[in-house]
């Protein structure tokens, strides 16, 4: 682990100029990503500028709107009545996410900046483009389980790791953040990047950029699910997950919101599958043509070619179960 | 009065839950200094330049020791311990050097900061059956003949009236105990001390005296408690040669040396995978006219460890036709060893599957198959069973676990969207009890000491031989000091082969009873006596195994194939249980174990790079809690008057054998997927789901 200096300044607006200014500087929140890094080597900043006690850590509601603070830690968030009650698919998403203890660490504004689990991503001794540009991809041709089969490039193969990303793509969340140059807000679902050929860069955030809040619209109608697909009960990464709120009446789907998380370098909100599914009868037929719909672009590896099949099950049993 | 068979807490719990048992690494002696090794990030080659000028400028860098500065080492007959004595790579992780600092934070910066260069060669990491360098080795672990032949196995499987013919794998696992490979090491007036997390603290004195050219009173080793282990601290691995060789050079310091869990997966052993080609031929009546097993598997190029695999199958069941053979691979791999039941426990997956393969194709239960096959005498070597309730187990666990309204059709029950299906294997372990420990018995100021250098791997010693002790004493358990995991007692066998209870509590038992029969019910202060445990000459006349039934139920979800086991349940005839307590946690954790390896545990290997990828805990998957619902274990009042003469038989291993098949077992009856591969993933039993 490389020494590091450490910064707790007294508000934001200084931690986001600190920031800014040192090129070798990262911000600090929930550290259950970033810590690990530190010790792996795969990050090295020179300066750790604590945001734990500068960005809310409160829930507030104004006209049906919530706002949440990006220092709201995942249990909270997830133990919240408001959520559990309008935006459940984001409390389950969250009791699915990592373990009871990481959830008392990790924070809303950090959990959708954690990096991918990428295992050649998290060790130095194996090329990467995410970690060191230009080295190449060394999952594109080994291990490939928890890789992506939509939206990924030949420079990176990595998957979004985060579940609360995935209900906050389908619930149109919003993103405050705190940059240099002042606040700005960004749907959520246009907050992380594919990786293209530059997959060092996760999101659309500019070095500097603090998140301050998640702020989510009125719950929309219908039921809402999340169902996460792992090869064990205990916590572990999603081999692939759904996030589905669905409206139905008289048999009839009204409106449906569909992200998936496991299968792309971003929590993948599926506009395709949802237009198959608005106005279309609530049956399996409709659910699995929305399916095929949106995967009939997917590239799977080999080793990962079993997520289209998985995939498309998964949400058809969704999407029956909340019909 | 009888302190066996009493469920005694364990003597250690208290100190282990509030956190003041000390282990290896947190032994307080003095200031130490703190170790981090470097590792070679090729698999083959050798060190062209090692830069460590780097490091070495770091303050509070005390050393960067490399094979250019490293001591020469007074044996380097064991390759995987002659750690830093050349150029040599031979699998992707070797150490090439030792950072040695005054904080464990510096000590791996400057690891970070030694860069190599290498002129590398092509490595050949990947193990098929197909290869055409498979060799026989002299003997399988630990003195087992390679292969062994009966009758005509091919012309009985010609002439079967059904036969099962299939090839099975198991995956490489590693061992990952909670407490890492670590110790503190302390060389002062030439007396070298190791506080090290190990099994036995004779056998590592005993190979680091060897490897340093120190004669073994110069060398102590300490362990009081362990974090687990399951083999893998059965020998030393090149972490205690390093920490050993860190503190001769720094002398008066301790040494302070814990592996992290990523560096665990190439330098603290692991299960070798398997290849197993398996075949049974039968008659119609569910008679087996033919057992072979062909069985393939890797070792590391510089060290042999062949695991014997085929054993079990030498002795289960009777046919007059058997076969088995061992061929290895050597590869530019990390060294294998010791895990949980080495052979045994992948050697009863492939032949269990087959069973229940059998059973399904004569259409005869599978309980019932495996009963018709009991054999009169070991097939093997004709001996008679020293014990042998294998079927009292079959029975007692289908009674208990509902075995009886058992429909046997494949992938019929559908229940709240998942499929349901049950399953059995069997079990066996051999029982053994090692000659050469010695225990020594003394009265002090009025209670009794009980020494002998046993290491409590977590098993429960602590609190079993007092007992062991007191049953011999006639007194109270609680009038017993037990001293262990230290060299300063007398010599004992390493915790393994499950023979340590029946081995050190042998060496008590014999060494209490002759202090009572010396001294009687009133033996004056400093009275002390001493056994050793001996040959049993019974050996020769019978063969002596714990066996045991494991019965399984498995849920596969109908649309996503998600697997889960609500319910093992083993039953054990594993001789006389000495704590109920301590046993069935014992049972447990092995039965726990063999869930773990047949649904989650694979340490993916990337042959391009000669490594395990998933190489820490959040990608390398064990049952932890939620995955592990309702598991029960049984036995039977097992009496053997021949193993020893406490009538003992190990119990740390027979859990985790035939638990695996039995849930393969149990996931064929829910689905109708014969999955043959290890671990049992949902995407391989996706294919099959309606």
């Amino acid at each position: 682990m490389k020494p590091f200096t450490y910064d707790s300044p007294a508000d934001a607006d200084t931690a986001v100029r600190t920031v800014a200014a040192d090129p070798s500087a990262v911000f600090l929140a929930g550290g259950t990503n970033l810590v690990d890094h530190l010790k792996l080597g795969v990050a090295r900043p020179g300066r750790l500028v604590d945001v734990t006690h500068l960005t809310s850590t409160e829930i507030t509601e104004r006209d049906g709107l919530l706002s949440i603070g990006a220092g709201v830690r995942n249990s909270d968030l997830a133990a919240d009545p408001r959520i559990r009650s309008r935006y459940p698919v984001l409390a389950e998403s969250l009791l699915a996410g990592a373990s009871g203890q990481l959830r008392n660490m990790a924070t809303t504004g950090g959990n959708p900046l954690q990096r991918t689990r990428c295992a050649y991503f998290q060790d130095v001794t194996t090329p990467c483009n995410k970690r060191e540009p230009g080295s190449g991809c060394s999952a594109i041709d080994g291990y490939t389980r928890y890789h992506a089969i939509l939206g990924a490039s030949e420079h990176c193969v990595a998957t979004h790791p985060s579940d609360l990303a995935v209900a906050l793509a389908a619930l149109d969340a919003e993103v405050s953040v705190l940059g240099p140059d002042g606040e700005r807000t960004i749907p959520f679902t246009e907050l992380h990047r594919l990786p293209g050929d530059t997959p060092e860069r996760d999101t659309v955030l500019a070095h500097g950029d603090l998140i301050t809040s998640i702020d989510l619209p009125a719950p929309p109608a219908g039921k809402q699910r999340y169902r996460k697909v792992r090869d064990r009960a205990s916590y572990a990464f999603a081999l692939v997950s759904v996030a589905a709120v669905l409206a139905v009446e008289d048999g009839t789907i009204v409106d449906a919101r569909i992200a998936f998380g496991g299968v792309a370098h971003k929590p993948w909100r599926a506009w395709q599958a949802e237009d198959v599914l608005r106005g279309a009868p609530a049956t399996d037929a409709t659910f699995r043509a929305a399916a095929e719909e949106e995967l009939a672009q997917a590239r799977p590896l080999p080793g990962n070619e079993f997520k289209v099949p998985l995939l498309t099950r998964t949400l058809v049993s969704v999407l029956r179960e909340l019909s | 009065m009888t302190a066996i068979g009493e469920p005694l807490v364990r003597r250690d719990g208290t100190r282990k839950v509030t956190g003041t048992a000390t282990y290896a690494y947190e032994t307080p002696a003095g200031t130490p200094v703190f170790c981090h090794p470097v590792q070679a990030t090729v698999a083959r080659g050798r060190i062209a330049a090692i830069h460590t000028a780097e490091a070495e400028v770091l303050d509070g860098v005390l050393d960067v020791i490399t094979y250019r500065s490293a001591e020469r080492l007074a044996s380097t007959a064991d390759a995987e311990l002659a750690v830093l004595q050349d150029r040599e790579i031979a699998f992707r992780g070797q150490v090439i050097g030792l950072v040695v600092a005054e904080t464990s934070e510096v000590a791996r910066h400057g690891a970070e900061l030694v860069f190599a260069t290498y002129d590398e060669r092509e490595h050949d990491t990947e193990l098929s059956a197909d290869r055409d360098d498979l060799y026989k080795p002299e003997k399988v672990n630990p003195a087992f003949p390679t292969d062994t032949a009966a009758g005509d196995v091919d012309a009985a499987m010609a002439s079967a009236d059904v036969t099962v013919e299939q090839t099975y794998r198991t995956a490489m696992y590693h061992n990952n105990p909670l407490e890492p490979h670590a110790t503190t090491a302390l060389w002062d007036n030439d007396v070298l001390t190791l506080w090290d997390s190990t099994q036995g603290v004779h056998p590592s004195r005993k190979a680091i005296a060897k490897v340093f050219g120190l004669p073994e009173e110069r060398v102590r080793v300490v362990c009081p408690y362990v974090g687990g282990g399951f083999g893998s601290k059965g020998l030393p691995h090149a972490n205690v040669v390093l920490a050993a060789m860190a503190a001769r050079a720094y002398p008066g310091r301790p040494v302070k040396l814990a592996l992290t869990r990523q560096q665990m997966f190439s330098l603290a052993g692991y299960r070798t995978p398997t290849i197993q080609k398996m075949r049974l031929g039968a008659t119609r009546d569910g008679r087996l006219t033919a057992i072979g097993l062909d069985v393939v598997e890797q070792t590391s190029r510089i060290k042999e460890f062949a695991e014997q695999t085929a054993l079990p199958s030498r002795m289960m069941y009777a046919a007059p036709n058997r076969r088995t053979t061992h061929r290895l691979a050597a590869l530019d791999v990390p060294v294998p060893s010791w895990m949980r039941a080495p052979g045994e426990c992948p050697g009863m997956f492939g032949p269990e599957v087959a069973m229940d393969e059998l059973a399904y194709e004569l259409g005869i239960d599978p309980v019932e198959l495996r009963i018709r096959n009991e054999p009169e005498v070991d097939p093997e070597s004709g001996n008679p069973f020293s014990s042998r309730h294998l079927v009292d187990c079959l029975r007692e666990g289908a009674r208990r676990f509902g075995w009886d309204s058992r429909d046997p059709r494949p992938g019929v029950r559908l229940e709240d969207g998942w499929l349901v299906g049950t399953g059995v294997a069997a079990s066996v372990y051999p029982s053994s009890t090692r000659p050469g420990s010695t225990a020594v018995v003394r009265f002090e100021g009025g209670r009794y000491a009980v020494e002998i250098g046993a290491a409590d791997l977590g098993t429960g010693a602590w609190t079993v031989l007092p007992q062991i002790a007191a049953e011999a004493l006639e007194v109270p358990a609680e009038e017993i000091d037990m001293r262990l995991g230290d060299t300063a007692y007398p010599e004992a066998a390493v915790a393994g082969g499950s023979a340590g209870t029946a081995t050190w509590g042998s060496a008590v038992f014999e060494a209490a009873r002759t202090f009572r029969d010396k001294y009687g019910r009133d033996p004056a202060d400093g009275a002390e006596a001493d056994a050793t445990t001996g040959d049993n000459p019974a050996r020769k006349e019978y063969a002596m195994y714990a066996f045991g039934a494991q019965f399984a139920e498995a849920r596969v979800h109908a649309d996503t194939g998600e697997i889960r086991v609500p319910r093992l349940l083993g039953v054990f005839a594993a001789g006389r249980i000495v704590n109920p307590r301590t046993a069935r946690s014992q049972f447990l954790g092995g039965m726990t174990m063999g869930l773990s390896m047949a649904l989650h545990e694979e340490s993916v290997w990337d042959p391009r790079f000669g490594q395990v990828v998933n190489h820490d805990l959040a990608e390398y998957h064990i049952a932890v809690n939620a995955d592990v619902d309702d598991v029960q274990a049984h036995w039977l009042d097992e009496r053997d008057p021949h193993v020893n003469p406490l009538g003992v038989k190990g119990i740390g291993e027979i859990g985790i054998v035939g638990t695996a098949a039995a849930v393969a077992n149990a996931v064929f009856h829910a689905t109708g997927a014969r999955i043959r591969d290890l671990p049992i993933t949902l995407d391989k039993v996706l294919p099959a789901l309606p």
